[in-house]
């Protein structure tokens, strides 16, 4: 501060203000924290590009291979696996159907079970800890087990898919109970209604849009796992996808390739018209 | 004069739903039929037995084959945080081309991006692992790219979209000021959709390590590869052990991912 002289007050104190503007660090303001993670993160990143094994020789054959397989997507082959793929396809279409539908339907009870606002403690916990079992455990551990216990085919396909549907919907179906608007319930329980025209009149109407919503994305998310769990033998079209890739068949693992994505692509966009229906 | 009883739907309405759900019964039941005309019901009403007789056989879990598990749960880490990171770095760009307001063109690149979300999105990540074993050999870079690849779609998508909510009037102000299309990005852009961004890479990486560790079921690398080869010699006490491994390692990079995103965000 140039106190000496009055006169050029003004001036000095615009000289004072620092002319150039570094942006804040967005997240950690600490200087010595945010070296230390960077630190952390670049010895981490040397360690772990170390103990990657490449076997390079095998990768540049394997190039030739991906142009082929490139080929493949571009020049689909529909006709040769036909019958293999159909069968597939419609394996997985009927599994996601029914498991969806099962999967629904058994998710409401433990949704509503889950939701601390409607039921009691004991059930809560009971139902919480069902779709902490559900969640955890991937599709593909799941698929393992029921063909295992269930044989191959489909069947175990079905009852896997509908297993990690239960988890997935009833967690999301109680949070939503968990947020409605509590004047309305409220206004049910004024005029003296039991536990279930609670559910059916206060509750069911504020959270049906969003179920309906779930739904669907469910549906495009089961028949997206049907495709997978066929590796290890749950049905779908994951057991032709694999043994087309098996045989290096890459013509027709990219018509598989295709099929998939262009079923989930029709899911998607009428799932999107559904749900504004519904709305 | 008789009493009208208000009803919530008008009778053809109602008619009308009430044919929709017959179908879907119909749909349904016909699927099911579809669906079980192969099943063999011996082995699913012989399955209580054979639960009971793989419970026997996964107790009590091998805990000394821990000491060959740390080595494949650090390729599985591994595979998880650098497939994410190829993701994130690939799924930028694709997220600025997608997203309408910053999109280079709208005819040609927006399409695009958009199918190079969709195919990566629909596609899980198990099967790109299975094709890029199949292409570069197994190991831990097929994992890796399988990683990556699935993760472009899923966090361009959530991104592209929140680009598309930033706030207009920030940039706008930056504009005023003169700004290239550089810096609009850099000042007015970046800012808004940095949370987002975190949370969205944290989320991801979740999700990555989840999958990462039955990648090697088709032989990328990981703790999936151990998993086989139990299953392949029924070790059932050793699947056990690696199935606790794989619960443990879910849970705590969920909590760890719900900790970061809850501080960010």
């Amino acid at each position: 501060m140039h106190a000496s002289s009055k006169t050029t007050n003004t001036h000095a104190d615009i000289s004072a203000y620092p002319s150039h503007w570094k942006r804040p660090p967005v997240f950690i303001q600490r200087a010595w924290l945010r070296w230390a993670i960077g630190l952390a993160a670049l010895l981490w990143f040397v360690l772990a590009l170390g103990t990657i094994e490449v076997n390079w020789t095998r990768v540049a054959e394997g190039l030739e291979r991906g142009w082929r397989f490139i080929k493949g997507f571009l020049t689909p082959d529909f006709t040769t696996r036909w019958s293999d793929i159909s069968k597939g396809l419609i394996e997985s279409l009927t599994m996601t159907l029914t498991s969806t539908v099962v999967g629904v339907l058994l998710s409401v009870p433990v949704g509503i079970g889950a939701a601390r606002n409607v039921a009691p403690k004991a059930v809560y916990y009971v139902c919480r800890s069902i779709i902490a079992v559900s969640r955890s455990l991937q599709e593909i551990i799941i698929a393992i087990l029921f063909v295992t216990m269930f044989g191959f085919g489909p069947f175990a396909g079905f009852l896997t898919l509908s297993f990690a549907t239960i988890g997935f919907m009833a967690k999301l179906l109680a949070e939503d109970i968990e947020d409605i608007d509590e004047k309305q319930s409220e206004a049910i329980r004024a005029t003296g209604a039991s536990w279930l025209q609670l559910i059916n009149y206060g509750v069911q109407p504020q959270v049906m849009p969003r179920l309906i919503g779930l739904s669907l994305y469910r549906l495009d998310i089961n028949f997206r796992e049907s495709a997978v769990i066929g590796i290890v033998g749950a049905g779908g079209i994951g057991a032709t996808l694999n043994t087309a890739i098996d045989r290096y068949e890459f013509d027709s693992a990219g018509a598989i390739l295709i099929i998939i994505i262009a079923v989930v692509m029709v899911a998607e966009y009428s799932s999107g018209y559904v749900r504004r229906w519904a709305q | 004069m008789s009493e009208a009883t208000w009803q919530y739907r008008t009778p053809r309405k109602r008619l009308f739903l009430w044919a929709g759900w017959l179908c879907f019964v119909a749909l349904c039941v016909y699927c099911w039929q579809v669906m079980t005309q192969d099943t063999i019901w011996y082995f699913v009403t012989d399955a209580p037995k054979q639960a009971a007789d793989l419970g026997a056989r996964m107790m009590p879990p091998k805990w000394s084959y821990m000491d060959k598990l740390w080595i494949p749960l650090w390729d599985t880490l591994n595979i998880a945080t650098l497939g994410t990171l190829i993701g994130v770095i690939l799924a930028i760009p694709v997220a600025f081309m997608a997203a309408s307001n910053t999109t280079p063109s709208r005819l040609f690149i927006r399409p695009l991006a958009l199918f190079i979300i969709v195919a990566s999105r629909s596609i899980n990540s198990l099967i790109w692992a299975l094709l890029l074993v199949s292409i570069i050999g197994p190991g831990l870079l097929a994992g890796i790219i399988a990683i990556g690849l699935r993760s472009i779609g899923f966090v361009a998508k959530l991104l592209y979209e929140a680009i598309e909510e930033t706030d207009i009037l920030q940039i706008e102000a930056i504009t005023a000021t003169g700004a290239s299309r550089a810096q609009i990005l850099n000042y007015a852009i970046v800012p808004q959709i940095l949370p987002a961004f975190s949370g969205i890479t944290v989320f991801r990486w979740d999700i990555n390590i989840r999958e990462s560790t039955i990648l090697g079921l088709v032989g990328a690398g990981g703790i999936g590869v151990q998993l086989q080869g139990s299953l392949n010699t029924l070790a059932w006490p050793q699947v056990t052990m690696i199935f606790i491994v794989i619960l443990a390692t879910v849970i705590i990079s969920e909590w760890v991912s719900a900790k970061v995103r809850h501080a960010i965000i």
